[in-house]
């Protein structure tokens, strides 16, 4: 019998890093994160969590610290929102260029101003192109499982990323849901210690982070890229291997639902595919013909496997809780550019949803596949992201 | 005089590219002597990442690592944690920073690492600007000292404001063992490493490392305007435990800090006809303030003259 708990998100998060054994945490608070780091902290005080537990003073200490100490050889682990992801961009780009393969939960939330403490994607988008990869999940059981997988996805030889875990402020991590554990034998067949074939070790000393320009920055640069192409590949593995022992299939690099013959294919991430998938299937029963993509993985971007996940529909509809300002959203740009940039792809039609906690509900979706079957019978996309729930009269 | 060899080491070799005359690199090489080879050298972007570390060459004998500008103490304080993890804690931890990672961009990642007190010596090696970039002025910088960003002119003398009293803050944060040192005094930096190396905690040493291609002298002249620092009063040398100062070297022959300014282009605006009168009155008392705070005289020790 599986061991089946009713907690919050945040909790789930911590019993799977707990599970997986870190050397090393850093903690600085920032809502709605700061569950995580605290029960962390509660189980290293209860004698439960054998971890270092450093207590920074900024979240840019926070992903140094864990920069130093994965260095040093440790798996090593902090989480953050928002202000402090922004915060610590400049760590982020540096140890990816390090390979330094530490685990962070990025608890999605709006960044400032105006100031919010609510949920959407625009911190963690916004550190797309670090080459940190990116998971969002959809439940707190899917963060659970992302997060045993994410260490050994990060630790893998041929990868040696940090790996963000992408879960939406509040709405996973402050509600309570059936979570199914995995067992501790389990969790370290599955996950061993983590043995570096570089650390900064005293016998074998290496000079690391020095300094390149035009000699060989650029071949440096490819070789992210070049374990970001490799990683497609493995994290679809790691999951697989993963699912045959919870028994428990998200999906790998996307999951694809009711997609099959769909005229209407819409595209998300996070909580809100969950409202989706309801819609979909009330649709679905009234005749309408639409599907859901969910992202799982968002760097590296799973192109492929989004192609052929839509390459039937007539329509995509890419709703996402992010913007990039003078252009588009940021999930649309990358469907646009890297799927449907061929004469017979689907049309493509973006719509901004959910910014600041705004609630993505069945209304706002029925909305999007409406507007969709309009551009389906006009055949014709249009060029600005819609922006959907917006009041024009209080646009300041 | 009895001449003694140096003891060699690997741990910093030369073939770096550090400028002729570079009492940084100097200081490190004997820093690093000091410490022994069982150290993991952490090091914030500046003039010793820049020269030690051309992709393909380095000088370091030891574990060393570079990630950013502002976060050395907080890389150390992960390494620290790391190593005590994997109970490797004989290996010690070391971060070598500028003054422009040490007193501006880098002071709240070290704030934090002295509030936790984790066990890394860190050592700010000072040349008193930005010269990474062609030193601009930093937290670091002393009054009156012409910079790329506060130069002198018509109407400017240069820095108009003091050069932030670290060491002090550094103590006022609990820090068990908090030095000053000088490039020019090789022997006394080597004791005071010695010593941190004994201690656990967060330990601090501020070297003065005088740098002739932004100070302006000749590169032959390192030690000499080192030496003029510290006898002059402005570069006092001192050692403080658990809050409280314990020693100070003393000046062998007291000298104007006119001696120490003239020998350096960064100064000169200060000579030129009727300009720094003022100002130099005003460094000589901040030399003196120094002098009466730190006992830095012979005879300063309950009035009595000491020889040794």
């Amino acid at each position: 019998m599986r061991n089946v708990k009713v907690l919050e998100g945040s909790e789930a998060v911590a019993f799977a890093v707990k599970a997986c054994r870190p050397h090393v945490i850093s903690a600085y608070p920032i809502s709605p994160q700061t569950h995580i780091v605290e029960r962390l902290a509660q189980m290293r005080a209860d004698g439960e969590l054998d971890a270092e537990y450093v207590r920074v003073e900024s979240e840019f200490s926070a992903a140094s610290v864990i920069s130093g100490s994965s260095a040093a050889g440790s798996r090593s682990y902090t989480a953050s929102s928002s202000q402090g992801l922004l915060l610590m961009t400049e760590v982020l780009y540096a140890s990816v260029g390090l390979r330094l393969p530490f685990v962070i939960t990025g608890v999605n939330r709006a960044i400032s101003a105006p100031i919010s403490i609510q949920v959407d994607h625009q911190d963690t988008i916004s550190l797309r192109d670090s080459g940190v990869i990116q998971i969002y999940v959809e439940s707190s059981q899917e963060a659970y499982d992302a997060h045993i997988a994410a260490f050994k996805i990060a630790e893998d030889p041929g990868i040696l990323l940090p790996v963000m875990v992408c879960m939406d402020g509040w709405i996973l991590t402050h509600s309570y849901e059936r979570v199914s554990f995995m067992e501790e034998a389990e969790v370290d067949r599955f996950l061993p210690a983590f043995r570096p074939l570089h650390f900064l070790d005293e016998k074998n000393p290496k000079t690391w982070g020095s300094y390149a320009e035009d000699n060989v920055l650029m071949e440096f640069k490819y070789s992210v890229q070049k374990a970001m192409l490799h990683a497609k590949t493995r994290i679809k593995e790691i999951f697989s291997e993963l699912s045959k022992i919870t028994g428990r299939d998200h999906g790998d690099l996307i999951e694809t639902y009711r997609t099959k013959g769909a005229e209407v294919v819409l595209v998300a991430m996070g909580s809100m595919a969950g409202t989706i998938k309801d819609v979909v299937d009330r649709l679905r029963s009234e005749g309408t013909s639409v599907g859901l993509v969910k992202i799982r993985c968002y760097r590296p971007f799973p192109h492929e496997d989004l192609w052929e996940a839509i390459k039937g529909a007539r329509v995509v509809a890419v709703m996402e809780a992010d913007f990039s300002m003078g252009s588009e959203g940021a999930v649309g740009m990358d469907l646009k550019a890297k799927v449907c940039g061929r004469p017979d792809a689907p049309l493509v039609l973006d719509f901004i949803t959910g910014l600041g906690g705004r609630e993505v509900n069945q209304e706002i979706i029925e909305g999007v596949v409406a507007e969709a079957q309009k551009a389906m019978i006009n055949k014709s996309t249009f060029v600005e992201s819609c922006w959907m729930g917006l009041d024009p009269t209080i646009v300041p | 005089m009895e001449k003694k060899a140096v003891p060699q080491s690997d741990a910093f070799v030369s073939g770096h590219r550090a400028c002729q005359g570079c009492g940084m690199a100097l200081s490190v090489k004997h820093i690093l002597r000091a410490t022994g080879n069982e150290v993991i050298v952490v090091s914030p972007t500046g003039c010793l990442e820049t020269f030690t570390s051309p992709y393909g060459f380095s000088p370091w004998g030891v574990p060393w690592i570079h990630h950013l500008f502002e976060n050395g103490p907080a890389i150390a304080s992960g390494i620290v944690a790391a190593l005590r993890a994997q109970k490797r804690e004989h290996v010690r931890v070391l971060a070598i920073g500028g003054d422009g990672g040490t007193f501006d961009i880098g002071f709240g990642s070290l704030s934090g690492m002295l509030e936790r007190g984790d066990d890394v010596l860190y050592i700010c090696v000072d040349n008193g600007a930005y010269m990474n970039t062609g030193g601009q002025r930093s937290g670091a910088t002393p009054t009156y000292s012409s910079t790329t960003t506060e130069p002198a002119g018509k109407m400017s003398r240069g820095k108009t404001q003091l050069k932030k009293d670290l060491p002090m803050i550094i103590a006022a944060h609990g820090a068990p063992y908090v030095a000053t040192a000088s490039a020019a005094y090789i022997k006394d930096l080597q004791k005071k490493v010695k010593k941190a190396m004994t201690i656990r905690g967060s330990r601090y040493i501020q070297v003065d490392t005088p740098c002739p291609s932004v100070w302006g002298f000749p590169s032959e002249r390192t030690l000499e305007v080192g030496r003029l620092g510290v006898e002059c009063g402005l570069v006092p040398l001192f050692e403080m435990e658990e809050g409280r100062v314990t020693s100070v070297k003393k000046i062998k022959k007291r000298i104007p800090v006119e001696n120490y300014l003239k020998a350096q282009g960064r100064f000169k605006h200060l000579f030129a006809e009727g300009h720094g009168v003022k100002e130099i009155k005003e460094i000589q008392a901040m030399a003196d303030a120094n002098i009466k705070r730190y006992q830095l005289l012979k005879e300063d020790k309950a009035g009595k003259t000491t020889t040794r």
